[in-house]
């Protein structure tokens, strides 16, 4: 199952070419970059881990590209986002996040009904990714 | 993409046929180069071999850029320099100038100057000199990034010193991102040819070395007053003369700056004028002209003439 989280997911995948061209209109917004990676792409999952820290004062994309192979590199079957922080008065935010990197298979979520007061039934999502290879054991 | 139907971004420029005549001059005057070294020329005083080279570099990349228009590829030059002089040669000046040049010419993108010394590369403990190369790195990218002093980044006696770990990111760095970024090395020339031979990596990464020679007694002069011109300052007649006296003393003592040394003495000139208008302003009154002159006394105040008269005494004594 594809996740579609973040700007671009219902694209095709973005090539190193456009990844540059995002990053730099980012840059030229004066958007603090950062590279956040996971294996548990559950919707819930808010907060990924960060790929060192939030690159401030860059002027081109290509030391941003760097950092995202790199990681790729690390971690070729995570999912890898780009985010971009707007410090503006008022937003104080993420403006823009994209998936850049997402494993070969993506298992996708196992659905767990449970059964409470007056047959009501609560949903559960559980990521198969997170079932097979339990917190801790990163490939 | 290509498959979905959707045309990629960039098309590719359209290949110049084997015929078409290349209007180099034009194409000299497009890039607004000119406007850049002729500011080179009028700011810069002397350093007739480093603005040799600089006009011989834009000559390059504008044949360079010609001949990818007829797909005549060749790689792109290594464009990282080294530039070994006496302080206050101009070095940091020329540095900014290079990065306006090679970015009127397309070879860096953004043609920025990210000025960096050892303690900016290299860290206090171990793991941490890596992410912090990196980090200046990523901010040069699209730029130059130029080292002051590269020599201290490694330290022979010291075999753990983290410089070492610095100075090997970044030649990585220079081998693989050529296209990102232009290193500059700048320091003085001795230590940097010991700086050389103990790291044969830079050396060999590195085509142009240019040396930044020492400013004569009237280049000095020429650099004083385009600094005075500068803030509105003029030298009297006397003035003028002081102040040439007191280059050619000044020159001969130690810890000579060339023009970082004018500087301070033009400023130290400046102090000296305003205490002296300050003193006789309960008994006269000024115009504009005197607020702006540098009389010959504000110089001859100095300490270099009482030095530089000792000095000679020395020297005739023995």
């Amino acid at each position: 199952m594809r996740i579609t989280q973040g700007t671009f997911s219902f694209l095709p995948e973005l090539t190193d070419e456009q990844i540059k061209k995002q990053v730099k209109y980012c840059l030229d917004q004066n958007y603090a970059v950062n590279i956040e990676y996971t294996d548990d792409p559950h919707p819930r999952n808010t907060y990924w881990e960060m790929w060192g820290l939030p690159m401030f004062d860059l002027k081109d994309p290509a030391g941003v590209l760097m950092e995202i192979n790199e990681c790729r590199k690390t971690y070729p079957n995570h999912y890898i986002r780009v985010g971009a922080f707007d410090s503006e008065r008022g937003t104080e935010s993420l403006r823009i996040s994209f998936i850049v990197n997402r494993p070969s298979h993506e298992p996708g979520f196992r659905l767990e009904r449970t059964e409470t007061d007056g047959r009501c039934i609560r949903y559960t999502a559980h990521s198969y990714a997170r079932l097979s290879e339990p917190r801790g054991a990163d490939k | 993409m290509s498959e979905s139907g959707l045309k990629p971004i960039d098309a590719p420029e359209k290949k110049a046929s084997d015929e078409e005549v290349i209007d180099l001059h034009g194409e000299y005057e497009a890039s607004n180069v000119q406007d850049v070294l002729d500011r080179l020329d009028r700011e810069l005083v002397g350093l007739h071999p480093v603005k040799t080279r600089i006009k011989e570099i834009a000559a390059l990349l504008l044949v360079d850029r010609a001949r990818k228009s007829f797909e005549l590829t060749s790689e792109t030059p290594t464009l990282h320099m080294s530039f070994t002089g006496n302080p206050g040669t101009g070095k940091t000046t020329v540095a900014m100038r290079i990065a306006e040049i090679l970015h009127c010419l397309d070879y860096v993108r953004e043609g920025h100057l990210v000025s960096v010394t050892r303690d900016d590369l290299v860290g206090q403990y171990i793991g941490h000199t890596a992410p912090k190369t990196k980090e200046v790195i990523k901010k040069a990218m699209g730029g130059v990034l130029f080292i002051d002093e590269a020599y201290y980044l490694y330290r022979p006696e010291n075999e753990r010193d983290y410089g070492q770990e610095a100075i090997e990111i970044l030649l990585q760095v220079m081998e693989n991102n050529r296209d990102d970024l232009v290193v500059i090395l700048a320091g003085y020339k001795e230590r940097m040819d010991t700086f050389f031979q103990s790291n044969p990596g830079f050396r060999s990464r590195i085509a142009h070395h240019i040396d930044f020679p020492d400013y004569s007694a009237d280049e000095l002069l020429e650099i004083g007053q385009l600094l005075l011109g500068q803030q509105n300052y003029c030298l009297s007649k006397a003035g003028e003369k002081a102040f040439s006296e007191y280059i050619d003393l000044r020159m001969k003592l130690p810890q000579f700056a060339n023009g970082r040394s004018i500087r301070n003495a033009l400023d130290r000139a400046r102090l000296r004028q305003a205490n002296r208008l300050f003193n006789s302003s309960l008994s006269r009154k000024f115009v504009k002209q005197d607020l702006m002159t540098l009389e010959a006394e504000d110089f001859y105040a100095s300490r270099v003439f009482a030095e530089g008269e000792l000095d000679r005494a020395q020297v005739f004594s023995i």
